[in-house]
């Protein structure tokens, strides 16, 4: 039906993606997904990880051909073969950490591959220049983003920004978003949300992979859940709750997810006195034992570089740390290691795990101080140590010398965690404990963080999430650009409160951030 | 393409008893493949040469394969802490210099010329990984830089010509010509040195903090593990086995050589270590594959000697060698096919 030979006749454009099914190695990610993707419609996929969103999105980008089934555009089945193929039919996949030359501007970055050219090869600027101009002006984003910028100095948002301008000079028809909000802000999370609702008014099919249920409410018109590789339903998402949806999901509701046995005593353990960094100023904090303390704010508000700090991994020029009333002379992270802190990382993957080696190496990493004899590492006191934290952290894993690489999210960050434990720390800071890992695995953390604390731990967790942080934290610790600029107690803290403290005055600063 | 996120892929937990299986899992089925090639080279080779699978060319076989044979084994260590050295050869052609020129000076005793050529040896690794650390330079280009300076301090100090001559001692001729239980002294070493590394490697906390560092060095500097210091320590044990090889070089021939004995020896240490196992990229490997690999090598050139190819064909051989094992090692990394290579 929908012929068309030039400009895009986007109201007629549907994806739909017929009896899908893909195994790997045995494994069924998919099984026989029929889900279709109306164009001017926002249909947000979600479900576990592990659940199959992933491979269908890769199934649309082209990385991976379907085993059965097909995907049909516009009525028409089409063979993916390669992300080029994808953009050629007009599907376009937003990475969470879009690629961006760093040395080029923004201008060169979008139309990457295909810049105009004057007669021979010399480009030809002046058009670029204007192309990108139109193409901002058009989506409303002129004073949000600069084609002269390079590429070096653009905000996650920015780059998504780029990334999307991209796929419409291609005249992409179906737009997909895997998780696109995990490293922004949330006012700039709110300018990507304007800009979807724009791509959605143009007539183009949006699909919004997230796990946060919040902004798919305030976005989709429609909810497709996923479970173990089947399509457990779709739901108008103005007919529908957060409840509904987490019960597709894992079958079972949300209230369970938080434990609160522990309760603060009044012993100090972790006593920030007035540190400065490069990046944050004048921080002073204490956290007691027993107690959760969690320490709210936008992404940028320095919250992961006060970590970085207080481990020892970023220098502190001013301002003192104690651990139980003693100082500690932090010049590396092997002084807070030593001086009885944890840390558990943002990115798991990149700063914390040996991810081809197995469990066992992982767990014991901190611990082979304590497990050597004679600078011969005990190995059956190691395997035994593996296991019992194995065992009692649940982590799902064939065996203890399974490589790490090959677990899921969730059972990566129960062996970071397992890791620390295992070394019996005094404080634990954690950050983003639950970043991309399924609702069953996040009970489970928060379960532990909760035993944790009653057995005397002083944790300070870093979380974006604002439920994470009311669920979790004794005390809520906000900060905004580099400084501390609120302290709630459990009863008065709400996400009114939180978000008040954490916000900056005007709301395009961050997205404007970057642009001299 | 591969999947590299299969969450819930069940795997076969490893087979607890003695079957022949473990035993093949515990071999590892690149050590099987070199192995397989091994075999397959000695076939060739005897059936080309009736001389070649004989106990006293196996004798020569492994004393040639020797000097790179203890590069490639320290190469190795290096390669998984995350790193490379390529300054190795001028580090054993230094050594050797100073162990003949050490031994000359002091009436010749072997036992100081040795100490002196180790004492180097230590030094100059110490100086690669200072460089490297503080300095903040590339391993690559920090060690390369490293093999023209040291090469050309060898070419100063001696004129550019072989020094002194020590086969008038009885301990440079035992490790020369010497031989235990039918197998020369130069290969004992080699296999001491193996050993030694190998347990470093795989049961002391040294060992396994090294591996950490090659695999992910922020994991490993959040866990607490000092990295500079593993990494100067890694150069300077480097330095060490360099000065061995270069001591092994000079007792060979007789006298210090600058250059002659220690070019090229880089290339064959890295390709062995590389053939044997280890990432490039670090954090895996291991002794064992890379003796293999240095047999194999070992015997490969050998063989191309004894058929009486030219011997610019076994540059030839060496360089694509080492191509191969990369090329193989990346398929099976299951990486994505994209972007420069890592």
């Amino acid at each position: 039906m929908p012929e068309r030979s030039e400009g895009i006749d986007r109201h007629s454009t549907e994806l739909r993606a017929v009896g899908i099914s893909k195994r790997f190695a045995g494994v069924r990610a998919l099984n026989d997904v029929t889900l279709d993707f109306p164009s001017g419609t926002v249909t947000a996929l979600m479900g576990e990880n592990g659940a199959g969103k992933s491979t269908l999105i890769k199934i649309l980008n082209g990385d991976y051909l379907p085993d059965d089934g097909e995907i049909v555009l516009d009525g028409r089945p089409v063979r993916l073969h390669s992300p080029a193929d994808a953009r050629q039919a007009g599907i376009r996949v937003i990475p969470q950490e879009p690629e961006i030359v760093p040395h080029v501007s923004v201008a060169e970055n979008v139309y990457l591959g295909a810049l105009p050219r004057k007669a021979g090869r010399a480009l030809d600027r002046a058009a670029l220049r204007r192309r990108v101009r139109e193409d901002l002006l058009r989506l409303g984003f002129e004073r949000v983003l600069s084609p002269d910028t390079l590429g070096s100095r653009l905000t996650s948002a920015q780059r998504q920004l780029v990334e999307i301008l991209r796929a419409l000079t291609t005249d992409a028809k179906v737009i997909a978003f895997d998780e696109p909000t995990s490293s922004l802000s949330e006012h700039e999370v709110e300018a990507l949300f304007t800009l979807i609702r724009r791509l959605r008014e143009e007539g183009l099919a949006v699909i919004y992979v997230s796990h946060r249920m919040q902004e798919i409410f305030q976005l989709a018109d429609r909810v497709a859940v996923l479970r173990d590789g089947a399509l457990a339903g779709v739901r108008d998402a103005a007919a529908t709750d957060e409840n509904e949806i987490v019960r597709m999901m894992v079958g079972r509701d949300l209230s369970a997810m938080f434990a609160r046995e522990h309760s603060a005593t009044d012993q100090v353990i972790l006593e920030v006195d007035a540190v400065t960094t490069d990046d944050v100023h004048d921080i002073s904090l204490t956290v007691n034992a027993g107690e959760v303390v969690a320490l709210a704010g936008l992404v940028g508000a320095g919250r992961s570089e006060l970590a970085g700090a207080l481990v020892g991994d970023l220098p502190i020029r001013s301002g003192q740390v104690r651990v139980e009333g003693r100082r500690v002379r932090l010049r590396q992270p092997r002084d807070a290691v030593r001086a009885g802190m944890g840390y558990a990382p943002e990115e798991r993957k990149a700063q914390a795990l040996l991810l081809e080696r197995s469990v066992r190496d992982n767990i014991s990493l901190v611990v082979l101080d304590r497990l050597r004899r004679f600078r011969f590492v005990r190995r059956a006191e190691e395997r035994r140590l593996s296991r019992e934290y194995v065992d009692r952290l649940n982590v799902r894993t064939p065996g203890i010398e399974h490589e790490v690489r090959k677990l899921s999210g969730g059972n990566q960050q129960k062996v970071v965690l397992a890791r620390w434990l295992a070394r019996a720390p005094k404080v634990l800071i954690l950050d983003e404990p639950t970043r991309g890992i399924d609702v069953g695995a996040k009970a489970e953390i928060y379960h532990l963080i909760d035993d944790l604390a009653r057995s005397g731990v002083a944790v300070l967790v870093i979380s974006s999430e604002l439920p994470e942080v009311l669920g979790l934290g004794d005390r809520i610790i906000v900060m905004q650009n580099g400084r501390v600029t609120g302290e709630l107690d459990r009863a008065d803290a709400s996400e009114e409160a939180i978000l008040e403290l954490a916000m900056a005055e005007d709301l395009t600063t961050s997205l404007s951030e970057g642009q001299e | 393409m591969t999947p590299t996120t299969a969450t819930r892929e069940p795997v076969d937990a490893p087979a607890k008893d003695g079957t022949p299986r473990q035993i093949l899992t515990a071999i590892g089925p690149q050590n099987l493949s070199l192995l397989g090639a091994l075999v397959v080279v000695v076939a060739i080779f005897s059936w080309l040469n009736s001389g070649y699978f004989t106990w006293s060319n196996m004798q020569v076989i492994g004393e040639a394969a020797t000097v790179a044979g203890l590069l490639a084994v320290v190469q190795t260590v290096v390669i998984i802490c995350g790193a490379m050295d390529i300054s190795v050869g001028s580090q054993t052609g230094i050594a050797s210099v100073i162990s003949a020129m050490a031994f000359m000076s002091t009436g010749h005793n072997p036992l100081l010329g040795m100490a002196a050529a180790v004492g180097v040896g230590i030094v100059a690794g110490i100086l690669n990984g200072l460089i490297i650390v503080y300095g903040r330079v590339n391993p690559v280009i920090a060690t390369l830089a490293g093999l023209a300076a040291y090469k050309g301090v060898a070419q100063l100090i001696s004129g550019g010509r072989a020094q002194g001559f020590v086969l008038g001692d009885n301990l440079f001729i035992f490790i020369s010509r010497g031989t235990i239980a039918g197998v020369p002294v130069q290969v004992w070493i080699l296999l001491l040195v193996a050993l030694g590394v190998h347990v470093m490697l795989k049961y002391t906390d040294i060992g396994r903090n090294i591996y950490a560092i090659g695999g992910n060095d922020t994991a490993a500097r959040l866990a607490g593990i000092n990295i500079n210091k593993y990494l100067v320590a890694v150069y300077a044990l480097a330095g060490i086995v360099a000065a061995l090889a270069g001591i092994v070089l000079t007792a060979r021939t007789g006298s210090g050589q600058p250059t002659s004995g220690s070019e090229g020896l880089e290339l064959q240490s890295i390709t062995a270590a590389a053939l044997g196992g280890c990432a490039l990229k670090g954090g895996k490997g291991g002794v064992g594959g890379t003796l293999l690999a240095v047999l194999l090598l070992g015997a490969l050139n050998n063989g191309l000697n004894v058929v009486g190819v030219n011997t610019f064909w076994q540059n030839v051989a060496q360089g694509a060698l080492l191509v191969i094992a990369v090329v193989i090692q990346q398929r099976r990394s299951g990486e994505r096919a994209v972007g420069l290579p890592t």
